[in-house]
């Protein structure tokens, strides 16, 4: 079914499209654009914005026979709808005809615009969806220009606080019901409803809802105007300064699909990307706001030495003798891109150290905020850093300082003393503490190591689909600190004598494909990400439950 | 032809000594069609009203036998009856004096319906201001579940269904069947896009469901009587049966008149039955069908072709009485309601009027709808108030054209009609109405204005 084609004939000429799509996706898939609002992927069909009009012919049939009917020249005879269609809620079916470019649909569309904008505010200049707004672009390019209106506007409520994350503003609402179809839909619990009847209609919450869901700013995406914008974005900058990454969020194993917005390396907002296989078009609330973590404030910005700042190189140089005098632990996270990972376990082969690791387990919702709150555990698995799922703390790592088998740990981003290390263990060791963030350890640390935040650099996660996926740079890193793979790349060119020059997160997954067999074809991830073989994982006991696009494997 | 009515289904109404009760009913002969029709197969039952070319008479005149044969009987899934009896099109009340005075036969009406159907569970969606229609239903259902004809395994038969009545949310649209299948099954009374919600596919609940006007119904025991060969004899074929008109506005007597189609004229009706235009006045114009239907001047000529196949002229007053002959003439009789205006209304209040109604009854999901019905009253609202400008006729027009066809459901179709048909075949009047406005100027929109009602 699924790769199953049927001839359309949109606008004079056949196409071939996918069985089963509506007509709004199956002109898409040609090229052929019907513009929409109330239509959305991935939410039920309203059809009520009547934007996607189109007129609609199928082979007309002899009402005796049944036989299809054809025209003196051979060509099928069509019977043409006498009124227009909704595209997003007809089915295409073989040898439809569809016409998207007459006079009269363009008229369609020029009076839906035209009775849309009847009572918008046209407050563009204070919206902050200007630049990404539907109506704004639709009126644009299929508007009449001027309005014909000369009554007064409808007056309804603005700036009403949602949940204290959403600004609403009901006379900008074009009533397309998405909002209220993604609650209802995907949160499964209503929040935003319409109150009153006719052009008086209003968007509105219901009072008193526990609208505590982490999705609910999904909305703020789906809105096709500016009805609902989210409050920690408002006012802060116009969207067409913004540059746009793309990137993958790093609040757990999900990987969903994310972009960052940035503008002269500060990050504005984080909004979804589509992935049908991965996030569909949603994201987390909570993900939006994780490069709060990365602010200024909280960030490493200089190398150290037993406390005292000094040069990045130095710093490196004095590392690599503490490695080199045995007795290493390594401290490896799950935040480390899978490029990095696997260096990292030369590095430990190198200098013959045991790489120690912790889970970071919170709570499934079942949907998107997986229990693994790490972006990419399974690329601990996949580059032999681990062979079974990792424990809560760091008690081992202790026993073995205690033991004295350990000297030196060098460790990357993790709090040790926050998982189980004690003071005095942390005392008896040389701490080497490699990360982007300040933290418990990097104030007693030995050595500090500045690195970048996954903002500031290229790599690869693999989420809990076994789905490797790529995220950019999106904003410049601060001088003074070490990309990682450049960190451990000097490192190992040192300590193994191999000449491995700054390479590329590209470089490194190119060397990995020839060593490891599951990553063989992952030198070039396509922008959806690349699925990955993982039958020989199919014991480790993972924690993530049953959510969206993913099933936990049966044992 | 000579005016006279048939009263069929309003055999009861305002008779002597006729009240609601079942003991009235049944001393008529009341149930024993259904008595009868439980032991019938239900394929004859089908196959009869297909035979009977019903047309439904809630608005749309969709042939019922067809409605009953799309439902869709393999999903598996239980098939609902739903009675619409939200009576709110402007100037209908012809399901009201049924509920209220005859609440037996529309009883037995759905009982018979729903056994051809099989329905699991019949519904009454009832007009929300209708609270003693209410009570009287709900009174009349107790009653005829006690004798056994409502619940558990009627007239002694293996059918068993019970019948629901819910009271409508006071609005228009509910009384449009996907509306009220939305406010039925608890939401706001939104109509559904059709596809994928047919009803007969996608109805209550997602289930299989037949919707039907009051007065359909109480023809099912009818045509299951007399057979639907027989029935598709009465009055003209192509819209067989009776009609009960309900005649509203300026006429001597108006009232309810049930009579067969074709029977008689439009003029026929106003003139003998209803007595005529009110002393010293002359019609106008009449809407044929509730509000919603397109209006016809009382001069106006129509050239129609009859049955042999002849192209003759015909004025307003000759219209014969059915839904066919109607349809010629550009309009539809919709749910029979027919409103007579004479020489004193002023057109414009008149539109301004309606269009306010329907300003006020869009459900606002869709936005031609949504939009255009608001603008509209504005601009006759305007006009009324004394601020009309010339170019305001032909922009109503276009607000409706942009409107018609363009909608999920036929409100917005609805509430276009009267002004494309008003504005067209009443433009004068509202050029002049607004030039003289524009003369006269303050003080008398002042005036104008201090009287008016909307
Ligand atoms: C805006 C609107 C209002 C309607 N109101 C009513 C109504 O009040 N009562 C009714 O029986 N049908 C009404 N209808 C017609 C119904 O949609 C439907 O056609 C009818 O209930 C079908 O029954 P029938 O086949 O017995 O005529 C309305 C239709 C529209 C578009
Ligand atoms: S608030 Fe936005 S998403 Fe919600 S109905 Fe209005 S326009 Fe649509
Ligand atoms: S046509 Fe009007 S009443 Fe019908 S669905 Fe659209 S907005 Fe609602
Ligand atoms: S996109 Fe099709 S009706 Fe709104």
């Amino acid at each position: 079914m699924e790769n199953e084609k049927v001839t359309v004939n949109i606008n004079g000429c056949n196409y071939e499209v996918g069985a089963g799509l509506n007509v709004l996706e199956a002109c898409r898939s040609v090229g052929v654009e019907v513009p929409f609002f109330c239509y959305h992927p991935k939410l039920k069909v309203a059809g009520s914005c009547r934007m996607c009009l189109v007129t609609i012919g199928t082979p007309a049939r002899d009402r005796a026979t049944g036989e299809l009917l054809k025209k003196e020249d051979g060509s099928p005879e069509i019977s043409w709808m006498p009124k227009p269609a909704i595209a997003c809620g007809t089915k295409v079916s073989q040898n439809m005809h569809v016409v998207t470019d007459s006079e009269f649909i363009k008229s369609c569309r020029e009076s839906v615009l035209e009775f849309l904008l009847l009572n918008h505010p046209l407050d563009c200049p204070i919206c902050d969806k200007a630049g990404e707004c539907k109506l704004q672009e639709y009126a644009n390019t299929f508007g009449r220009g001027e309005s014909r209106y000369i009554e007064n506007k409808n007056v309804k409520p603005k700036k009403v606080m949602v949940a204290g994350k959403i600004m609403m503003d009901s006379q900008r609402c074009i009533e397309c019901s998405r909002c209220i179809r993604f609650c209802r839909e995907f949160i499964g619990r209503s929040t935003f409803s319409f109150t009153k009847r006719g052009s008086k209609t209003e968007i509105s919450v219901y009072p008193n809802s526990d609208n505590d869901s982490n999705y609910l700013l999904n909305v703020v995406d789906g809105c096709p105007v500016g009805a609902l914008t989210e409050k920690a974005f408002r006012f802060k900058m116009r969207t067409w300064f913004l540059k746009v990454t793309d990137s993958i969020c790093g609040e757990s194993s999900a990987g969903i699909n994310v972009r960052v917005w940035s503008r002269n390396g500060k990050i504005y907002r984080i909004t979804p990307r589509r992935n049908d296989a991965v996030n569909d078009m949603w994201m987390t609330d909570s993900g939006r706001y994780i490069h709060y973590r990365f602010e200024a404030k909280n960030r490493m910005s200089v190398a150290r030495i037993d406390s005292s700042p000094c040069d990045l190189g130095y710093a490196a140089e004095r590392c690599l003798e503490i490695l080199k005098l045995g007795k290493v632990a390594i401290v490896a996270n799950a935040w480390q891109s899978v490029e990095e990972m696997f260096l990292m376990k030369r590095l430990a082969d190198a200098c013959g150290a045991k790489i120690y690791m912790i889970s970071h387990v919170g709570a499934d919702d079942g949907k998107l905020l997986s229990a693994d709150r790490t972006p990419n555990m399974r690329g601990a698995f996949l580059t032999g850093l681990l062979d079974s799922y990792p424990p809560k703390d760091f008690k081992g790592l202790g026993a073995a300082i205690d033991a004295g088998e350990v000297g030196t740990v060098l460790c990357f981003r993790e709090d040790l003393k926050d998982f189980g290390l004690e003071q005095k263990q942390l005392k008896a060791a040389n701490i080497i503490y490699c990360g982007a963030l300040e933290n418990n350890i990097s104030a007693s640390a030995k050595i500090c190591i500045p690195l970048r935040t996954e903002f500031e650099k290229n790599g690869s996660w693999v989420n809990r689909q076994f789905r490797i996926q790529k995220f950019n740079m999106a904003v410049q890193a601060p001088e003074n600190t070490f990309a990682d793979i450049d960190f451990l790349s000097f490192l190992l060119s040192e300590l193994e004598g191999s000449h491995f020059d700054a390479p590329s997160a590209e470089d490194v997954r190119a060397e990995m494909a020839k060593s490891i067999v599951a990553m063989k074809d992952a030198v070039h991830i396509p922008a959806s990400g690349l699925p990955l073989d993982s039958s020989q994982f199919a014991s480790v006991d993972f924690p993530e439950e049953d959510a969206m696009h993913y099933s936990r494997q049966k044992k | 032809m000579a005016a006279k009515e048939t009263r069929i289904i309003y055999r009861h109404i305002g008779a002597d000594a006729w009240n609601a009760s079942i003991d009235k009913y049944l001393s008529d002969g009341g149930y024993s069609i259904l008595s009868e029709t439980v032991r019938r197969p239900r394929e004859e039952l089908c196959a009869e009203m297909e035979k009977s070319k019903l047309r439904g008479r809630g608005g749309a005149g969709f042939p019922c036998g067809m409605k009953w044969k799309f439902l869709d009987r393999k999903s598996g899934k239980p098939i609902y009856l739903v009675c619409n009896a939200d009576e709110s099109e402007p100037g209908t009340c012809k399901d009201r004096l049924l509920i209220y005075q005859d609440p037996h036969q529309i009883i037995e009406g759905i009982m018979c319906a729903s056994y051809a159907i099989n329905a699991a569970q019949a519904f009454i969606y009832i007009r929300g201001e209708y609270i003693n229609g209410y009570r009287i239903l709900m009174n009349a259902i107790e009653e005829a579940r006690k004798k056994n004809f409502v619940g558990k395994n009627i007239c002694g038969s293996d059918y068993s269904c019970e019948i629901t009545v819910t009271r409508g949310a006071g609005c228009y649209v509910c009384g449009e069947e996907t509306g009220l299948l939305s406010s039925l099954s608890g939401d706001r009374a939104y109509p559904r896009i059709k596809p994928p919600y047919f009803p007969a596919v996608m109805g209550l609940y997602d289930c299989p469901t037949a919707v039907n006007n009051v007065e359909t119904l109480c023809w099912v025991p009818q045509i299951f009587k007399m057979g639907g060969e027989a029935f598709s004899k009465m009055g003209n074929p192509l819209d067989p049966g009776t009609h009960i008109w309900g005649v509203s506005g300026l006429v001597q007597k108006p009232g309810r008149y049930e009579i067969e189609t074709g029977a008689c004229t439009l003029g026929e009706l106003l003139y003998d039955l209803c007595g005529g235009p009110l002393a010293g006045r002359r019609f106008k114009a009449v809407i044929p069908g509730g509000s919603s239907m397109k209006i016809l001047r009382w001069d106006e000529k129509f050239s129609i072709k009859d049955k042999d196949g002849a192209q003759k002229e015909v004025r307003t007053e000759d219209i014969p009485l059915d839904a066919d002959s109607f349809m010629k003439c550009g309009t539809a009789i919709g749910s029979c309601g027919i409103i007579v205006m004479d020489n004193t209304v002023d057109m414009v209040e008149a539109l301004a009027n309606l269009n306010q109604f329907y300003a006020h009854e869009s459900c606002g999901q869709c936005t031609p709808c949504r939009e255009g019905t608001m603008w509209m009253s504005r601009i006759t609202k305007r006009i009324c108030e004394g601020w009309g400008r010339e170019e305001d006729v032909a922009l109503l027009k276009s607000v409706a054209d942009n409107m018609c066809g363009r909608t999920i459901c036929a409100l917005g179709e609805g509430a276009a009609w009267p002004t494309q048909s008003n504005v067209s075949k009443f433009k004068e009047e509202y050029y002049e109405k607004i030039r003289r406005q524009k003369k006269v100027g303050g003080q008398a929109r002042l005036d104008n204005n201090s009287y008016r009602l909307i």
